[in-house]
């Protein structure tokens, strides 16, 4: 057995830095008390809460009041859409909404745009995004109608890291929101994939909703954030007891909200000392290595457009899944597709919206980098990937051109 | 979705990996969409009885892990076996020897025990015709000596 494991699926999810870890602890056996309690333990989780709120909203540059706790980017995203959607008919006495989203969501995205569509709840338009993996600001306004109530574009997607145009949209719904309409557009997006790298003020991005998740930042799993414009007024997903203003009930899983509040504040940190771009460093030195010294290989989406933790691969003659199990034979833990449909075998919904087809969908390679990814670590993996690609092309012995006339 | 250790084995090993030169008979199974392809070559033999065998089997195959784990146990399944024996190798043969496949991959099993039925199937059409060419041929050459006589 090897050894070393190096992981590059930091796309799918990260470690829990160890300065998070600590801050986290006290909150389980000692400090463990219902941060909606009136006595000195309530009011010491309380504040931990408070201050979690705090260093989030700094970051978004948004009011505390705008924060709102949640189980993760999933909830996030139903809550949001949904409740857009409720509050429509609720205020038009049944009349159905019309609501855009791309084709390339995240699941929890795409899927409630789907159930919406299928329980006639509202009208639905996906936008394709060009063959770059990057939606068109004109394609999108083309789709708005008068009955338009909701854009939902994510900023960065999971799968092939391209950028998505927020601000650019955001600017487009202010511009939609000045003529009169019968309900205001709403804007929400889907910024999982984004918050380690790019800024998420919610002012300068004209955002009305934005989703995020603790465990792609090096903070916990089970812990997601929505933020809510403070003037939007949605219904919650949920009924219970009145936390978080009413709209989010439950008791707070305060360990992991006090988790989220400082792996954010070690984001801030590692962008002033420029993780980013060494990142990207790294990333486009593996990316020009693939590209040189393996044959028929192709880069999927924008190479510019793109996060700098993400590197997303398509081989001619191999199978993913192969490449995958190959790869974690030699300890490397790397990604086909997202995580979330690997075992479910089907194509990948994001490729087949960039235009490939459903054969060339099978080969793919994500290899997404953390903040310890060295330089060392992609020396050796790229050794053994020119190895697998050589000997998984080997076995499948060119059968595909047995389909290449027909 | 977990492999079994066998399943394992195979992939990281597969037997009877590669190409026959002059086969005498090859079958193509599975298609790009789903992503999983399978080549399968024989060579068939005669044992001490006289019975056809499948002397060498070799494949190569585009797939998953458990595509090609399939492709190596069916070729260890086959070989020396006499061709009828061969033909009654199913796809539930290949799982069970495999320590089962996980629900979700049963389909490329298919593929292989597909693969191999394919391969004996398309022998023994070439075997029907060949008798038949050799009339042909017989007739044509007493055709070309009644010309010749006359």
């Amino acid at each position: 057995m090897p050894k070393k494991i190096i992981y590059l699926d930091n796309a799918a999810t990260t470690p829990v830095d160890k300065k998070v870890l600590q801050k986290m602890l006290p909150y389980f056996s000692e400090k463990f008390g219902n941060a909606m309690s009136l006595h000195t333990m309530g009011e010491e989780a309380g504040d931990a809460v408070e201050e979690a709120r705090e260093n989030i909203a700094k970051i978004l540059n948004c009011d505390v009041q705008e924060i709102f706790f949640t189980s993760g980017a999933t909830e996030s995203n139903n809550t949001a859409i949904k409740g857009v959607v409720k509050r429509y008919i609720q205020e038009f006495k049944g009349e159905i909404p019309h609501i855009i989203t791309s084709a390339f969501e995240h699941h929890s995205v795409l899927d409630v745009f789907k159930s919406l569509e299928r329980d006639k709840k509202a009208e639905v338009s996906f936008v394709a995004p060009k063959a770059d993996g990057v939606i068109d600001v004109d394609d999108l306004k083309k789709e708005i109608k008068n009955n338009t109530i909701l854009i939902s574009i994510m900023y960065v997607n999971n799968e092939i890291g391209t950028i998505q145009p927020i601000k650019e949209i955001g600017d487009l719904v202010k511009e939609v929101n000045k003529k009169q309409r019968k309900s205001p557009l709403i804007f929400h997006t889907d910024a999982v994939q984004a918050l380690n790298y790019f800024t998420c003020d919610v002012e300068y991005l004209g955002v009305d909703l934005m989703s995020l998740s603790a465990h792609k930042i090096y903070g916990p799993k089970g812990i997601g954030v929505l933020y809510k414009r403070k003037n939007l007024n949605i219904p919650p997903l949920m009924n219970g007891g009145g936390q978080e203003r009413n709209f989010r009930p439950g008791t707070h899983s305060v360990p992991q909200i006090v988790g989220f509040g400082e792996a954010i504040k070690l984001v801030k940190k590692r962008l002033e000392k420029g993780e980013d771009k060494k990142m990207k460093e790294k990333r486009d030195y593996l990316i020009e290595k693939i590209l040189k010294e393996i044959p028929d290989v192709y880069l999927n989406g924008s190479r510019e457009k793109r996060s700098p933790n993400n590197i997303h691969f398509r081989f001619d003659s191999v199978e993913g899944e192969s490449l995958l199990m190959k790869l974690d034979m030699e300890g490397i833990e790397v990604g086909t597709g997202s995580a979330c449909s690997s075992a479910s075998l089907q194509a990948s919904h994001v490729l087949l919206a960039l235009g490939l087809k459903q054969e060339q969908t099978h080969g793919s390679l994500r290899i997404t980098l953390g903040k310890d990814t060295c330089k060392k670590d992609l020396d050796y993996f790229f050794s053994k990937l020119k190895k697998i690609v050589t000997d998984l092309r080997k076995i499948s012995g060119n059968v595909l051109d047995e389909f290449k006339n027909k | 979705m977990k492999y079994s250790k066998k399943v394992i084995e195979h992939f990281r090993k597969p037997h009877n990996q590669g190409e026959i030169k002059n086969p005498d008979s090859v079958a193509v199974v599975g298609n790009p969409v789903c992503g999983d392809i399978m080549r399968l070559y024989i060579k068939v033999g005669k044992n001490k009885k006289g019975e056809e065998i499948i002397k060498d089997i070799k494949f190569e195959t585009l797939g998953c892990g458990a595509a090609i784990a399939t492709s190596s146990m069916i070729t260890d399944l086959a070989k020396g076996k006499t061709l009828e024996e061969a033909y009654k190798i199913t796809t539930k043969n290949v799982n069970e020897e495999l320590e089962w496949l996980p629900p979700v991959k049963q389909h490329c099993s298919n593929l292989a025990a597909e693969g191999l039925h394919e391969a004996l199937k398309k022998y023994f059409e070439k075997k029907k015709e060949k008798p038949k060419k050799k009339k042909v041929c017989k007739s044509a050459k007493s055709k070309k000596m009644t010309k010749k006589k006359s």
